[in-house]
């Protein structure tokens, strides 16, 4: 337990990395990834092109090779980055493509009545977008994207092979200083899976807001309750 | 949900009830209708006089001309000519798959025509780009399958259109929504999401929605086909009274009975032409074509 007490502030500073690094590359993944997504569905080839390449190239890339191309790689084209926003660039650049589908993948749930509706009043394609098929979409990607800030959490554990100093980093090192590596790496498993949880909670925080019968509109969820009843019984 | 029952706007009661009864509500139960018209025909001969027929004068709103569409190697549209002038009312009817549905998307351009000109009021439908978003947004389009936008109430569907597309304030656009509900009986449901209406409610605040872009003509892409059939009836005699408006309409359909005393005009295609067009009352009592003949005889035997 000393191992503990005495490096209580590494280990705060390797889980503020974690967070860190989650959490920078979880929000620029969303922004890449719904990007991307809008390309692979936009009605200019070329864009549609460019996205899918992306998306199979970091899709499909270890996301370890990936950190270590980055970190190792850059510099040697003349681009030096800190180890740190080498973690979150790599972890951008993954999470992305799976955002990227799964944004995809919601907008291809939404009919495409819908989107011919919102065409025929007038609305562009951003305006459809933007008002009549991401709002839907949305409702259907609340989970996904929670797999993927999870896949993130835990991806976020090989920016320690770069030398980020992350909680896994930490808890590594103070392994070979102590040779306690269960305790070391029962830490490490409490912060990932605090973390996960938290994400999955927010999630489902987030998918109740948006589901279709909340806020005003309670009486048709009532309504939905009675039929499940209906059929129990 | 209960269902509401559709009075006409008080203003207008008289035209549509009258319109609305000769039209749709006696025959609609019997399934294929028109054989019986009788009395009905007449009323639909006053009708039309009382409106005037200078509508036929003039350019037409909508215009076809040698339009042509592929799917892969199937031709859906052959050769198709087709003017729809201002305030005139056409049914276009057919067999399924005789291209009906693909010409009414065609004229928005919902589907692009493979050769051939279509104008909106003088001005040719463009390829694509924000001149195509004007002109769309002239031509009004009602589903077979309602579309409405199911996150937003009744009232916010309505006014997503003049808001984002007119830039129209959110105070203006909903006193005009509300308007509109309320000429198509639904001024109750406003703020109900689309799930927790009937189809027939559904469809009412699509034509609602269609409406509030103050659209030059609407497209009826088999506005009822999809509803149960004791709801048509509400549907039809919104559109009854939007015809007695004045309203230029293109209207996709199976229901004969409305084609023969609310329409001005039939359109008969098949196999993706234009076989035959012409007043209801002489297309379905003397059809000149054969298979204007063979057709009637299907939907009419029983």
């Amino acid at each position: 337990m000393d191992a503990i007490r005495e490096n209580i502030p590494l280990l705060l500073q390797g889980i503020g990395t974690t967070v860190a690094l989650t959490v920078l590359g979880y929000v620029f993944a969303l922004v890449v990834g719904t990007a991307m997504a809008v390309a692979r569905v936009s009605p200019i080839p070329p864009l549609r092109w460019a996205a899918t390449v992306y998306v199979e190239i970091f899709r499909n890339i270890p996301l370890l090779s990936l950190l270590i191309l980055i970190a190792f790689g850059l510099p040697d084209v003349g681009l030096r980055l800190p180890y740190f926003w080498c973690g979150v660039l790599g972890l951008t650049l993954s999470s992305a493509a799976f955002v990227c589908e799964n944004v995809r993948s919601g907008i291809n749930t939404v009919p495409v009545g819908h989107a011919e509706a919102a065409r025929s009043i007038g609305l562009g394609f951003f305006g459809t977008l933007r008002h009549v098929v991401l709002p839907q979409a949305f409702r259907s990607m609340v989970q996904p994207l929670v797999n993927v800030f999870i896949g993130t959490v835990i991806g976020s554990a090989l920016c320690s092979a770069i030398a980020v100093q992350e909680v896994t980093w930490v808890t590594q090192t103070l392994n070979i200083r102590y040779a306690q590596a269960v305790l070391m790496f029962l830490i490490a498993g409490a912060a990932y899976l605090i973390l996960s949880l938290g994400g999955a909670a927010l999630g489902g925080v987030i998918e109740r807001a948006v589901s279709p019968g909340s806020g005003r509109d309670r009486s048709r969820a009532g309504a939905a309750l009675d039929v499940t009843a209906g059929a129990q019984a | 949900m209960n269902e509401t029952s559709t009075p006409p706007d008080a203003a207008e009661a008289d035209d549509a009830a009258d319109a609305a009864a000769a039209g749709t509500g006696p025959q609609r139960p019997a399934g294929p209708q028109g054989a019986e018209g009788g009395a009905a025909g007449t009323q639909a001969a006053e009708r039309s006089a009382r409106r005037g027929d200078s509508r036929r004068t003039g350019d037409p709103l909508i215009s076809a001309r040698g339009v042509d569409k592929f799917f892969g190697d199937f031709q859906a549209l052959k050769g198709i000519d087709l003017d729809i002038h201002r305030g005139e009312v056409v049914a276009l009817i057919g067999a399924s798959g005789s291209g009906k549905s693909t010409l009414c998307r065609c004229l928005n351009r919902l589907e692009t025509i493979t050769r051939g000109e279509i104008t909106i009021d003088g001005e040719r439908l463009p390829e694509e780009g924000k001149e195509l978003t004007r002109l769309r947004a002239d031509v009004g389009m009602v589903f077979q399958s309602f579309n409405l936008f199911p996150h937003l109430k009744a009232i916010d569907n309505v006014t997503l259109g003049p808001r984002k597309v007119r830039g129209a304030s959110k105070a203006d656009a909903d006193r005009q929504a509300m308007e509109l509900l309320e000429r198509v009986g639904l001024a109750d449901k406003a703020n109900s999401l689309p799930t927790a209406l009937s189809g027939g409610q559904q469809q009412r605040v699509a034509i609602a929605r269609a409406l509030a872009m103050k659209p030059k003509a609407l497209l009826f892409d088999e506005p009822t086909s999809a509803l149960d059939p004791e709801v048509i009836n509400e549907v039809l005699d919104v559109m009854a009274e939007l015809a007695e408006a004045g309203m230029t309409m293109l209207v996709v359909t199976h229901e004969m009975g409305f084609a023969r005393h609310v329409c001005d005009r039939v359109v008969y295609m098949d196999q993706g032409e234009i076989v035959e067009e012409g007043e209801p009352e002489q297309f379905f009592t003397a059809p000149r074509s054969d298979r204007a003949k063979a057709f009637l005889s299907k939907i009419l035997a029983h």
